[in-house]
């Protein structure tokens, strides 16, 4: 498949070069944080704000209040964000709790038989995930963002952060995790977006490999 | 719903620019002639590649501004001076060039006659783009179709001369019935009798439909744009899910 690349005539790098190894193809880097989201931001009052881990079976969920989720011990990772409109930046600085202290903390019990997750958020959004992506340190319930809460714009009170995936993946104003034995596909996974989007594979759309 | 058909992949395909239209003095149109286009619908986007000599590579995404039923594909884009992929788009493509492109992409930010009305689109500046899309698809439906479906449009720009599509809006007005609401937000013409400030929650109230018409609404533009007249519409009352955005950066 090692076609020959179509040469646009005329056209030069107009942008310093990134670091090596830190671009994704296909993506540029900002120092700017862009806001993508498909309809109005969601304002939910924190005093009726709740974050849920719930089984295939309503029976068995977790649930934290805002202040419970706060509680938890917190983490501040530091990352590259990548979204498939293009735009990459480096060295974002969050904080949160992570996934694995939820799922470990919700003492669901039957995690083994789940290998998937559903986020779900205000606004109706959803996003799945291989329960791989959001396990072994690699995940975040994410309620800061460059040392102050995160705006609402941007997915707070508080997003999923997954970061080694295409950005639509750390769901704005998430209120769960839901999870699945089989694989259900999300907002953007139904409207032509690639299922998994792992940006250094480039996998943007349905059937990029 | 069981789905095991393999996805086709969107392949990237080398279109050619058949005609470039100055809109503003910022913004041209391109007319590319795709091969094997697989169509595509009102408000759909597509991606567009820039492969240098020396292996370096710039995308980025661009609206469709021609409606599913031209065979050709149109985008209307906007200069940024400080980007790498519109200056060359504006300022080196020539009628005759070829330019790589893959699509149509975007599945929620789209709008067809059969969606129904009433339908408020809400623009600003190149936010246009995909509403024009939508705009003449509807100017193409079967007058029958027309009727049912009222639309209004609000068209927010600094000046007279960042109007993009003006001519094609105002005879698209007389021809269809689509109520356009111009407003400027810097400097208005001498004489314009019309909105002359950034959109507010008395405008929205003023041109969109009470809430209880379950109006659909498509609101493209900048982000604070964006979200300010997203905003304006919830607290009108109007349904969230019912309200569709696009932002630009």
């Amino acid at each position: 498949m090692a076609e020959k690349p179509f040469i646009a005539r005329g056209f030069h790098a107009r942008r310093p070069a990134a670091p090596a190894g830190r671009l994704p193809p296909g993506q540029y880097e900002t120092r700017d944080f862009p806001v993508l989201s498909a309809g109005p931001t969601p304002r939910t009052p924190l005093a009726d704000w709740d974050f849920r881990v719930l089984g295939s079976s309503d029976d068995r969920a977790a649930r934290w209040t805002w202040d419970e989720l706060h509680a938890l011990p917190r983490e501040t990772p530091t990352v590259d964000i990548h979204c498939v409109t293009k735009w990459s930046k480096f060295d974002t600085a969050w904080e949160g709790v992570s996934v694995d202290t939820l799922l470990g903390d919700a003492r669901l019990g039957d995690i083994a038989g789940h290998a998937f997750v559903v986020a779900f958020c205000d606004g109706g959004y959803t996003t799945n995930l291989p329960l791989a992506d959001v396990t072994g340190g690699k995940a975040w319930v994410a309620f800061g963002y460059d040392g102050a809460p995160l705006p609402p714009e941007h997915g707070g009170p508080a997003r999923l952060l997954v970061p080694h995936l295409y950005f639509w993946k750390s769901a704005k104003w998430v209120r769960g995790l839901r999870l699945l034995a089989r694989d259900e596909p999300g907002f953007w996974e139904q409207l032509g977006y690639h299922n998994r989007g792992d940006p250094w594979r480039e996998q943007r759309y349905q059937g990029d490999l | 719903m069981t789905d095991t058909a393999v996805p086709a992949r969107l392949e990237w395909r080398v279109a050619t620019v058949v005609h470039v239209r100055d809109e503003t003095a910022h913004a041209k149109t391109l007319i590319l002639d795709v091969p094997q286009w697989p169509g595509h619908r009102a408000g759909q986007h597509v991606d567009v590649r820039l492969i240098a000599e020396d292996g370096y590579e710039a995308q980025r995404s661009y609206s469709i501004a021609s409606p599913p039923e031209e065979g050709t594909v149109a985008l209307t884009v906007e200069r940024i001076e400080s980007g790498e992929v519109s200056p060359y788009l504006c300022d080196v493509l020539r009628e005759g060039d070829g330019v790589e492109l893959r699509g149509p992409i975007g599945g929620y930010f789209v709008w067809n006659v059969s969606y129904g009305g009433p339908l408020l689109l809400v623009g600003g500046g190149s936010g246009i783009v995909p509403l024009m899309a939508m705009l003449r698809h509807y100017a193409r439906a079967e007058p029958d179709v027309r009727e049912r479906v009222e639309i209004r449009l609000i068209y927010s720009v600094r000046a007279a001369a960042d109007v993009i599509y003006m001519k094609e809006v105002d005879a698209l007005a007389r021809s269809t019935g689509v109520r356009i609401e111009l407003t400027f937000t810097r400097a208005a013409p001498e004489g314009w009798q019309g909105y002359h400030r950034r959109i507010d929650r008395a405008m929205l109230e003023e041109v969109s439909w009470p809430a209880s018409a379950r109006q659909h609404a498509y609101v493209c533009g900048p982000t604070p744009f964006v979200e300010s007249v997203a905003t304006l519409l919830v607290e009108l009352g109007h349904d969230p899910a019912r309200v569709r955005t696009e932002r630009f950066g």
